[in-house]
């Protein structure tokens, strides 16, 4: 387990990176603050003994997804935006509607019982994690795992075709 | 001590933020990352309740983390298709903005 310290500042590192996005104007800006705020869930992940899970996100989200983000943004050479006029009804519901979300995550939170137990600790070394999920994925979960290979072909072709120009 | 319903307030909070991301943003990239924000709270809440229940040896439970495997390659091809996507309709019509793209808009 991570020190009390370590988890709030992480979190409130998340959080406020998180916020950054929403808020941003510029587009760059707002990948860099999502990268930040996938590094720092990260390390929740490695503070819940999820190690393999912590460095897939660095690799997957930090990396691939959001070299994805940042290429296209440069690709279409997006600006910092044009102050339109907000939509301020639209934006009033969105933020109600965000707040009675918050309020009903934390009332849920705050009834569930199991919430105030602290996790309980592990005799067994988390070390050989990946081994673990291996035999999971290859096993219980095997025709998830072929299903999900389809999924990633499909989305490649998918992307392929979208991008291609029409030659006519 | 840090409890589990610390790390779901966590996440709830990053889900909300999310959330009103979609709901208020108009950039179509920004409301894309926006969605990765809400996926990404929902892994934290499942890891988290995969450390909170121990197998009685005293043993990690992996299946969450399978899980949470299978949701980053998902959102990992859905980003794929979806800024394909965006670049199609910047192509058609050079904007990323949601209100000048209402064809559809009765």
């Amino acid at each position: 387990m991570m020190s009390p310290f370590l988890f709030w500042m992480f979190a409130s590192m998340m959080l406020v990176f998180g916020v950054a996005v929403v808020i941003n104007r510029n587009p760059v800006a707002s990948a860099l603050s999502l990268v930040v705020s996938f590094l720092a869930l990260a390390a929740l992940f490695v503070s819940l003994d999820a190690y393999f899970i912590g460095i897939i996100q660095v690799l997957v989200y930090a990396g691939a997804i959001m070299v994805l983000f940042l290429f296209i943004i440069m690709l279409l050479d997006l600006r910092v935006e044009k102050l339109r006029k907000i939509n301020w009804i639209a934006s009033a519901g969105g933020l109600a509607v965000a707040l009675a979300l918050t309020i009903q995550i934390s009332s849920v939170v705050g009834r569930l019982g199991i919430a105030k137990k602290t996790f309980p600790p592990l005799t067994r070394s988390t070390s050989d994690d990946v081994h673990q999920i291996g035999l999971l994925l290859f096993g219980n979960y095997n025709l998830p795992f072929q299903i999900i290979g389809v999924v990633i072909l499909v989305a490649t072709i998918g992307a392929v075709m979208l991008s291609r120009r029409e030659t006519r | 001590m840090i409890a589990l319903g610390h790390y779901l307030i966590v996440s709830g909070i990053l889900f909300t933020i999310g959330f009103a991301g979609v709901m208020v943003r108009r950039n179509i990239i920004i409301i894309l990352m926006a969605l990765e924000l809400m996926l990404n709270a929902a892994n934290l809440s499942l890891v988290a309740f995969s450390r909170f229940h121990v197998d009685p040896g005293g043993a990690l439970n992996y299946n969450a983390h399978v899980f949470v495997f299978f949701i980053i390659t998902v959102a990992a091809a859905e980003v794929a298709v979806g800024l394909a996507i965006v670049v199609a309709l910047f192509r058609l019509r050079q904007t990323t903005h949601v209100e000048d793209i209402m064809s559809l808009k009765f």
